[in-house]
């Protein structure tokens, strides 16, 4: 781990994004730690719905995000790329405060969501995840029926005056998720039965149920075949027109496809921002070259 | 394939594939000798498991198996408004206290006209249970319009009569104390011979409580007191037990305390029963003063013996339930204790009645602690309340396989066959229950 840190960090020395060339490797270390690094691109976009500020978060001892400051604009996918361990997933989590799930995880920072700071004493958990849904690496839908699963969104949070009204929002959801015409005779079997494409898109359809403005996914077609995944890929084209989407993910063919703007995280720290063609085809910095050429990762 | 050069070390010559084959071959077999071999100690093992349980089935059903029968002693009985109700009142309390068992004799010397003298009489009478009084007693009470009328009724044999035809005792036997004489043993086969004398299917046992005689001696009473304490220990240990569970298992923090409350409740797990009936004793019936023998302070000492098991148990099963169902559940926006109640709690609930069903056939079959809190006293009455004084299915057959009288002997089987068969009633209940949970997706 520190050995792979101090070798990063000359890597960044010389691609220029340390000035200080000539001071000595720990104190350079040091520096990284303490957030001096600072990230090539920029963050900022007109009229964000997220805006992060010099997050830092801690898991104990272990500092996982080192001063993370970005962007993420409506309407738009931004896809977080980088070597595992790098904590794109734990920034990903601070996003709808699923890290507050890990007891010894601590954030620092702002983020704001419309404005508001997501981590301040008055923001209802409950509510910011209704506004904030996740779709995880693993389908995980409930071991309840087809119906069930996109319900249940609804139901918590009141959506649905009646019946008819719940039967709509699971219609429109499930349609919207592209799993309508798969599912539709069958709506009271076991969500369990399904496939694993069918199983995440069905988890996208309950995420979309309850209406949220954000979408986060973490690594969504990680256990899927090809022709799942380019499904799905499909599908977050689609839902960009609506929501926002965050998506993680250990596929630069994936980001490339589904993304505007790809980050690209390196040992906790955000190196690098900007559009997905120019990341993908002018790198600025040294170490996203390094990854997308495939060099390490 | 390996030499030795000058040195000692072994110079090997890189081996054949045909070599290397072999030595796979003979390590095979070997592995599967292993295999086999294990698989035969495992079989082995469960076959003498099951062998002891057909043992101790085979003993218990032989020996408590008679229970069911019982000799019934069939008699004409004039209900004589002379004897029951010579004032002619009809009143309840008069007919309560007539000399029914006036009746029974008069009944049976009409069977033996020939007998006379107070020897043999006595003698003749001791050929019917002292409870075929209360029976008689039980009838008219029941329906007065009987007095004066005529009934031929199955009345209970006495327990040396039970016992000679079930052959329990040899005829030869005769002559001891409280054994049958030469005249009783003519008496009684002139009664088969009439066919006023036989084994009848044994609805004493059923409805009776405890009593001094082994033919009244009945189940009931013991049936009725554990009912009543499981009932209560359930309806108080499984609430208590999952809430407890899922408290520390879902939202206490992780800190030296609830480290200290997870060591404490292993540790009561292992605490002995009659511990508990000491501090049932001391706290509930010494400090708050609840009434000794009750199916309530039973249940409240069965309750801490059960909660560790049921903490233990449904704490395992909440730690069994995928954290990818928590995560879904709190990233679609569920409150925590939604989450719990919609999503964990269903899925560990299977885990978490296997525990309870453990915990609850754990306090069926406890003696201890209720000796130490007075559900062991000879009680007569079926208890018909939580507050009732009462024993225990596992008291009484520990009460009646002391009892020095020889029927108590299948009383004390069948009193095990009745415990068996409520254990596997209630672990039916359970495992259907069980399957309901695990149906549902």
């Amino acid at each position: 781990m520190n050995d792979s840190a101090t070798l990063d960090e000359s890597r960044i020395r010389s691609a220029g994004a340390e000035p200080h060339a000539d001071a000595p490797r720990a104190r350079a270390a040091e520096r990284l730690a303490g957030g001096e690094f600072s990230t090539v691109g920029d963050v900022t976009v007109p009229d964000p719905i997220f805006s992060c500020r010099h997050v830092n978060v801690y898991y104990g001892e272990k500092h996982a995000i080192r001063d993370v400051s970005i962007d993420i604009a409506r309407q738009e996918v931004l896809a977080m790329i980088g070597p595992s361990g790098c904590g794109k997933s734990t920034f990903l989590r601070c996003l709808n405060r699923m890290n507050d799930t890990i007891p010894s995880a601590r954030v620092t920072g702002s983020i704001l969501l419309d404005g508001r700071d997501i981590y301040d004493r008055k923001q209802d958990v409950v509510q910011l995840r209704a506004r904030v849904g996740m779709v995880f690496q693993k389908p995980n839908p409930f071991p309840k029926s087809i119906y069930e699963n996109v319900a249940y969104g609804p139901r918590i949070h009141g959506l649905a005056a009646d019946r008819v009204e719940l039967d709509e929002i699971v219609h429109t959801s499930l349609q919207r998720a592209g799993l309508w015409d798969e599912v539709k005779d069958r709506l009271s079997q076991p969500a369990t039965s399904l496939s694993g494409g069918q199983q995440q898109r069905l988890c996208i359809a309950r995420t979309i149920a309850v209406n949220p403005e954000v979408i986060l996914m973490d690594e969504p077609c990680s256990a899927l075949d090809p022709i799942a995944t380019a499904r799905i890929e499909d599908l977050i084209d689609e839902l960009r027109a609506t929501y926002a989407i965050v998506i993680v993910t250990h596929s630069m063919q994936q980001a490339a496809r589904v993304s505007q703007r790809t980050a690209y995280f390196h040992l906790g720290s955000l190196v690098e921002v900007g559009p997905t063609e120019r990341i993908f085809t002018n790198p600025r910095h040294r170490l996203t070259e390094a990854y997308i050429t495939g060099r390490f990762g | 394939m390996s030499s030795m050069s000058e040195e000692g070390k072994p110079v090997r010559r890189p081996r054949t594939p045909r070599e290397t084959q072999e030595l796979v071959e003979r390590s095979l077999r070997r592995r599967y000798g292993a295999e086999r071999r294990f698989r035969a100690y495992g079989l082995c093992a469960v076959i003498l498991g099951i062998a002891f349980v057909a043992f101790l089935f085979a003993t218990i059903l032989a020996q408590g198996v008679s229970v069911f029968r019982q000799a019934y002693v069939q008699l004409d009985v004039f209900y004589d408004p002379e004897v029951i109700d010579p004032s002619g009142t009809r009143r309840e309390d008069d007919l309560r206290l007539a000399d029914y068992e006036a009746l029974v004799r008069t009944a049976l010397r009409a069977e033996f006209p020939g007998i006379e003298g107070r020897r043999d009489v006595r003698q003749l009478t001791r050929l019917v249970s002292s409870g075929a009084a209360h029976e008689l007693q039980r009838r008219v009470l029941a329906n007065p319009g009987l007095v004066g009328q005529r009934e031929r009724v199955w009345l209970l044999a006495s327990a040396d009569v039970d016992l000679l035809l079930k052959g329990e005792i040899a005829r030869d036997e005769i002559g001891e104390e409280g054994r049958l004489s030469e005249e009783q043993l003519a008496w009684i086969d002139t009664l088969r011979e009439r066919g006023r004398l036989e084994l009848r299917f044994n609805r004493t046992f059923f409805v009776n409580g405890d009593s001094r005689e082994p033919e009244q001696a009945g189940v009931r009473g013991a049936v009725m007191g554990s009912f009543f304490t499981l009932l209560l220990t359930l309806i108080l240990s499984f609430p208590i037990g999952v809430a407890a569970a899922v408290y520390l298992e879902e939202f206490a923090p992780r800190n030296r305390w609830t480290d200290l409350i997870e060591v404490n409740i292993n540790n009561l797990a292992a605490v002995p029963s009659i511990v508990f009936g000491l501090l049932g004793l001391a706290v509930f019936i010494g400090f708050f003063g609840l009434p000794r023998s009750a199916p309530l302070v039973g249940a409240l000492v069965l309750t801490l013996l059960t909660l560790p098991t049921i903490i233990i148990a449904a704490r395992a099963a909440l730690k069994a339930v995928p954290p990818s169902i928590r995560d879904a559940a709190l990233a679609m926006g569920a409150s925590p204790i939604q989450t719990v109640v919609h999503h964990v709690l269903p899925l560990a609930m299977p885990g978490i009645l296997t525990g309870t069903i453990i915990g609850m056939a754990r306090a069926l079959g406890e003696t201890a602690p209720l000796l130490m809190i007075g559900m062991v006293a000879f009680i007569v009455d079926v208890p018909s309340g939580f507050t009732d004084p009462a024993t225990a299915l596992p008291v009484q057959i520990f009460l009646w396989s002391d009892s020095p009288e020889r029927g108590f002997v299948e009383r004390t089987s069948g009193a095990i066959i009745v415990l068996l068969a409520f254990l596997i009633v209630m672990n039916t209940a359970a495992v259907l229950l069980r399957r309901r949970f695990e149906r549902r997706w």
